[in-house]
């Protein structure tokens, strides 16, 4: 890991960003419907959903122009991720940007469809051997996002040789077990045992993801929890005035005020911490800032779901009212691609290992 | 929560070469054994190492040059300010003056105050206090009783301030004084003035803190009488000026940073090799930091375009002294250390020592938590 030297550029969405992102929000306004989140909740995929953010071409929003994307900054790319968090969006655009992104780096070009990203795990891995004209692939891979349900998944693979490849796996995967997370997010085990595939299908890794894609995994996570964490602050602040105690609105309340005031910090720290990393996407600081977000990231979410699940009461434990739809992913995201306790033990490891003088020159550059 | 967004700024190449410069320059004092980072801090009163940090243009960076500053940055400040507390810099003589009274005096003062002070601030020659706590009136300012009346060419002030850091050493305060009536939203009738210290009429009792060192005082004044251009600002106009000078008072890296040396102990106490529980709580306060300095620099763009981020500075200065206070409640469990202020073999033991006879005071000094959270609230729209 790297270090950021970076409070440094400027974060001001450009024009075409603009465009994307104000076509965005009107998009997953219109289409994230109570009645859409419950039915994907069952289980049914989403196709209206993914066909209108298709269309509008979010999912090529990391690629750059030369490749056939949209070439919106990082920055600004990312910053979609975190409001399709805000919306709960029941699809995995995150994902399929950040699989796009990687693929088109490796192999020249993005694909159609939505994608997911394996494995997802610290432990996990995935073995590869070259086999005549194309290669084999094995392994066990354990709650994969949206396995069953998305067209292709990106595979990170070694071979023997311990040269990192990504692979892309077509329909069909072959899912062993479907499970769910607490959102009812698809995620799936799914066994690749002795799995061929054509060379074409087979790239090596780019740089920046040689050692897994735990690392871009956890930058979305981190963009959708802070998206998800501003939404429940927004249903707790609403909530506050509307709801009427003792004849004035809860959130006159001293107690209440300062709770929400607490969230409300844990909600800027973190997302000051999800910057940090988007603005390190592809640069040599890019794992350590993502290790501080998904670290700081994952611990606000918990005390922002508690808070606002506080501030709403019995109405907020029920399915009527729709904070569920934010927090149960919080509980989920904030666990996946690496919980705050293994980036906080990487980060720690790393700045233990210069020694406490040089911890300033990690968090501010040389 | 659109309101609560903190955008990076960026740095211009003045804050890249600042930063170069305060790190050689703390190198070289350090190396001259001027000072020992465990067991200083922003709340270290030196007031040789003021002067000399004024003599390289590090004090008064972003007041014009005609008044003896570099006309930079609040980013090039924000850079020296960091820079300085990660250095474990012994601060405190000229940090009021710099980070608040100058300011005001340069916003709002006469043409003859500006002349008269701010170079000597520049010049790390001239320490300020901050009068605005009276015994009846702590976290509710407008209650202040401390009273100004006119007189030829000036007024005369009755009263008392406490909790004044440095009274005994600085040389003058900006006291918020009663001049007229509160009116309905009791904000009205309060006025700022400057008041120079050796001046007559102005008397200092010291307080000694828990840890028994004297830092704070309570002062009196006496038919104490101050020149009409001491005045900060119009009369009446006080509080909304008060108000202002807190956005400086909340939003810097003195918010987060106080304790850092500890971080810096603790890192090396643990050695090159930590167990997993040491490596993940070292790194939880790394993440936390990256984050904090990212809010605050934020902070800091805020103020070069002309605004007074009132409400981010409450979240910063919330979310970094919780951060602060936090940090040895932590550290001292990951060893069976006992705190120790006489063992000079081990720089963790002292400086956790230090730090947890000083935490109370992180969350109290410069708007309590609960205050903060208050302001923090009134930005959320729920008062």
């Amino acid at each position: 890991m790297m270090s950021p030297t970076s409070i440094e550029q400027a974060v001001q969405p450009d024009d075409l960003s603009s465009i994307v992102l104000d076509q965005a929000e009107r998009l997953f306004r219109g289409e994230v419907t109570k009645e859409r989140l419950a039915a994907a909740d069952r289980g049914e995929w989403p196709a209206a959903i993914w066909t209108a953010v298709e269309q509008a071409g979010l999912p090529l929003a990391l690629v750059p122009e030369a490749r056939g994307g949209v070439g919106l900054p990082a920055a600004d790319a990312l910053r979609l991720i975190r409001l399709s968090g805000y919306h709960t969006l029941p699809v995995p655009l995150a994902e399929t940007m950040i699989a796009n992104a990687l693929w088109a780096e490796a192999s020249g070009a993005p694909v159609e469809g939505p994608v997911s990203l394996a494995p997802v795990a610290p432990a996990q891995t995935i073995g590869m051997e070259h086999a005549g004209g194309g290669c084999t692939l094995s392994g066990e891979l354990r709650r994969v996002p949206w396995a069953s349900q998305v067209d292709r998944l990106l595979l990170h693979a070694c071979d023997r040789a311990g040269t990192a490849w990504l692979a892309l796996l077509p329909r069909p995967i072959s899912v062993v077990e479907s499970r769910k997370n607490l959102a009812y997010e698809p995620r799936d085990t799914i066994v690749l045992d002795g799995t061929v595939l054509p060379q074409e299908a087979v790239v090596a890794a780019p740089e920046r993801c040689r050692d897994g894609l735990l690392a871009f995994g956890a930058l979305a996570r981190a963009q959708q929890m802070v998206g998800a964490m501003e939404r429940c602050l927004d249903y707790a602040l609403a909530y506050a005035m509307e709801r009427r105690q003792f004849g004035r609105p809860i959130g006159k309340f001293q107690a209440v005020q300062q709770m929400l005031a607490d969230a409300a910090g844990q909600y800027a720290a973190a997302a000051a911490g999800a910057d940090l990393a988007a603005q390190a996407y592809g640069t040599a600081d890019f794992d350590f800032a993502v290790a501080v977000a998904k670290a700081r990231v994952g611990e606000a979410a918990g005390k922002v779901a508690e808070i606002c699940h506080q501030t709403h009461g019995a109405m907020g434990f029920t399915q009527e009212h729709p904070l569920h739809f934010a927090t149960r992913r919080l509980w989920s995201w904030r666990d996946e691609f690496g919980n705050e306790t293994f980036w906080q033990e990487r980060i720690g490891r790393l700045v233990c290992s210069r020694g406490g003088e040089a911890l300033w020159t990690t968090l501010v550059g040389a | 929560m659109q309101a609560l967004q903190f955008h990076a700024p960026e740095l211009p190449p003045e804050a890249v070469a600042a930063r170069r410069r305060v790190r050689e320059f703390l190198a070289a004092e350090r190396e001259a054994g001027r000072y020992v980072p465990h067991r200083s801090s922003w709340s270290t009163f030196d007031p040789e190492f003021s002067r000399r940090a004024g003599a390289q243009g590090f004090i008064g960076i972003t007041w014009p040059k005609e008044y003896g500053g570099q006309g930079l940055s609040s980013r090039v400040r924000y850079v020296v300010t960091e820079e300085m507390l990660a250095g474990g810099a012994p601060c405190f003589a000229h940090w009021i003056a710099d980070r608040q009274s100058g300011p005001q005096i340069l916003r709002n003062g006469s043409e003859r105050a500006k002349r008269l002070l701010l170079p000597r601030i520049c010049r790390g020659e001239c320490y300020f206090a901050i009068g605005m706590s009276e015994p009846d009136s702590g976290s509710d300012l407008a209650a202040v009783r401390t009273r100004a009346v006119r007189r030829d060419g000036g007024w005369v002030i009755n009263g008392s301030k406490i909790w004044t850091s440095n009274a005994h050493r600085a040389h003058y305060l900006i006291a918020l004084v009663r001049t007229g009536e509160a009116g309905e939203d009791r904000h009205g009738g309060l006025t700022q003035f400057i008041v120079d210290l050796a001046q007559p009429g102005a008397t200092v009792r010291p307080i000694h803190n828990l840890s028994g060192a004297h830092e704070f005082n309570e002062v009196f004044f006496r038919d104490y009488f101050v020149p009409d251009d001491m005045m900060v600002g119009t009369e009446g106009q006080g509080w909304s000026m008060v108000t202002e000078e807190l956005a400086f008072e909340r939003s810097g890296p003195d918010r987060f940073l106080s304790d850092y040396r500890l971080l810096v102990e603790l890192i090396n106490r643990v050695g090159r090799q930590p167990d997993a529980r040491q490596a993940a709580e070292v790194g939880r306060f790394v993440a936390h930091l990256a984050a904090l300095r990212r809010m605050s620099a934020s902070i800091a763009g805020l103020l070069d375009q002309g605004r007074s981020p009132n409400v981010e500075a409450a979240l910063v200065k919330d979310v970094g002294t919780a951060f602060e206070r936090e940090l040895p409640e932590v550290a001292r469990r990951l060893f069976p250390v006992e705190p120790s202020l006489d063992d000079p073999a081990d720089p963790f033991s002292e400086t956790l020592a230090h730090v947890v006879l000083y935490a109370p005071s992180f969350t109290l000094r410069g708007g309590t938590r609960e205050i903060l959270r208050g302001i923090i609230a009134r930005g959320l729209g729920l008062r």
